[in-house]
């Protein structure tokens, strides 16, 4: 790990006046960012500590129905708020559904919104990567590239966004509160994080010294909580990033689907919202039919960028099996084995 | 730069004086404060080993600064038994042959400690399993984990209950 300052402000203000120095870097819980660091990948010259930061730690219903959670309220706080659970529950399975509960305990909301991809060559510093070392190339093209992009990507990057937190939040509207020098302003996160294009150095929409302060769900996301599910598969049931994931949430009435919101993880760089699949779902009946048509369309403009062409195919099922589920009803408490699609056979149809 | 810190470690407050703002809190456990109960494995978050309690929560010690934890009160493995009294977790761990090199153990104990006071995962050994898989075991002990996590989730509720009515007694009386 580099030699670095390590400064600790008393206020968001304080924060990012110091966080505007060249080489400066926010630390929260740190499980992301000092893993990076001992890798060498990254390599701040300070560290603005951010953990302390009063007032961030709060999760707030607000007058017009939204729900405003701070960025230093804990990953596991916020899942086994009862409240939270009960109104959010595919978000609070997708947060149950990463990492360990150690981690869980630590990461924070802004945290997992902004950690890097999990990229085994951005994480090798002998290998080439146009995200760590701009200009380099990118030794996943042709390496072992089974986890990476279906949807998105660019020759220069073929990366995958490793967050289950941020899938559930894209497919539910939600938006970043963030602070910077010019002063406040709100992204939603559909918009946060980017697609590689021709600069995949950049992960997300912030400027140098931003602070994300709170991520803010409209309260249209409360009318999914009796239809709404996170399903994820990994390589091994818990304690792994996703090959591919899916959030799905459901209005039914009447049988008929009022209103759908999708979006994938694991297949793009950034949280990947299927617009089309929604708009499909509005309106149809709540059966297999419409949902495999959904499940067509979020792929559509899927294409392998190596040996992960499996995943266009897993997605779609994984797309069929969470509607199917959602619309059988919201489980009263999260499985044991949160997103996992080997918890319940039921919705288990071709 | 020197950063002053205090910890409470296993209930004794201590004061440090940081001189490299880099030290994690497993090194300073473990090189400044003789803890080596808390194992470093992996140093990257991935193995638990280091598992402690920092403020009543499980958290991997590795991935985390010293610096950062200014006032905290950390309990380690060292900190659990009360004198030549296990904690009912180590207890338990013997009891049911929850290890076999041991250098996982700590974690494991610490992890299980922890889990048992989050209360989620009450007496369900799936939910068990998943609430300890940051904590990788080599030898594959993961049987007698479990069976020692369920027992010892069931002792520590128990005393608990007994605890509230032997005071229900004494408001009673």
């Amino acid at each position: 790990m580099n030699q670095f300052d390590y400064v600790r402000p008393a206020n968001v203000a304080d924060a990012v006046a110091a966080a505007t120095a060249p080489g400066a870097a926010y630390l929260a819980a740190g499980t992301n960012l000092l893993d990076l660091m001992k890798g060498g990948i990254a390599r701040p010259t300070r560290l603005v500590d951010v953990s302390r930061l009063p007032g961030l730690d709060r999760i707030e219903r607000l007058p017009n129905g939204d729900l405003r959670i701070g960025a230093l309220v804990r990953n596991a706080d916020l899942a086994h708020d009862s409240d939270f659970a009960k109104t959010y529950p595919a978000i609070a399975e997708a947060l149950l559904s990463g990492a360990s509960a150690q981690l869980r305990n630590a990461a924070t909301v802004g945290g997992n919104l902004l950690q890097r991809t999990r990229c085994n060559y951005f994480y090798d510093t002998a290998s080439a990567c146009n995200k760590r070392a701009p200009g380099t190339g990118c030794d996943a093209r042709g390496g072992d590239n089974r986890l990476h992009a279906v949807l998105g990507w660019s020759e220069g990057c073929i990366a995958t966004h490793p967050s289950d937190f941020c899938v559930p939040l894209v497919a539910f509207d939600a938006v970043a509160e963030i602070e910077g020098k010019a002063g406040r302003r709100e992204v939603a996160l559909e918009a946060l994080h980017r697609l590689p294009g021709t600069s995949p150095e950049r992960d997300s929409a912030l400027e140098a010294g931003e602070l994300v302060v709170a991520v803010r769900l409209p309260a249209s996301a409360r009318l999914f909580s009796s239809h709404a599910r996170y399903l994820k598969v990994r390589e091994r049931t818990s304690y792994a990033f996703a090959l591919v994931s899916v959030a799905a949430g459901l209005i039914i009435e009447g049988g008929k689907i009022k209103e759908a919101r999708l979006a994938l993880g694991g297949v793009a760089a950034k949280p990947w919202r299927a617009d089309a699949a929604e708009a499909l779902l509005a309106g149809a009946r709540a059966e297999p039919s419409a949902f495999h048509r959904a499940a067509g369309a979020a792929l559509t403009d899927a294409r392998p960028s190596g040996d992960n062409g499996f995943k266009i195919e897993l997605a779609q099922r994984i797309i069929v099996r969470a509607l199917t589920l959602a619309a059988s009803g919201t489980p009263d408490r999260i499985p044991a084995l949160p997103a996992s699609p080997f918890s319940s056979l039921a919705g288990a149809i071709s | 730069m020197n950063l002053p810190i205090r910890l409470t470690v296993n209930g004794e407050p201590r004061d440090f004086v940081l001189d490299d703002p880099r030290v994690t809190l497993l090194d300073l456990l473990r090189e400044r404060l003789q803890l080596t109960g808390t194992k470093k494995g992996c140093d990257r978050g991935q193995c638990g080993a280091c598992t402690v309690l920092v403020d009543g929560r499980r958290i991997n010690s590795c991935l985390t600064l010293a610096a950062s934890h200014d006032g905290a009160d950390i309990l380690t493995i060292e900190g659990v038994a009360h004198g030549e009294h296990l904690h009912p977790v180590q207890a338990a761990f013997i009891a049911h042959d929850g290890f076999q090199c041991g250098f996982c153990t700590p974690g494991q104990i610490m992890s299980a400690i922890g889990l048992i006071s989050e209360g989620q995962a009450g007496d369900d050994p799936e939910r068990i399993r998943e609430g300890l898989s940051g904590n990788l075991c080599r030898c594959g002990a993961y049987a007698g984990i479990t069976e020692a996590v369920l027992e010892a989730q069931k002792n520590l509720t128990a005393s608990k209950d007994s605890r509230k009515d032997s005071r229900k007694t004494e408001r009673a009386a």
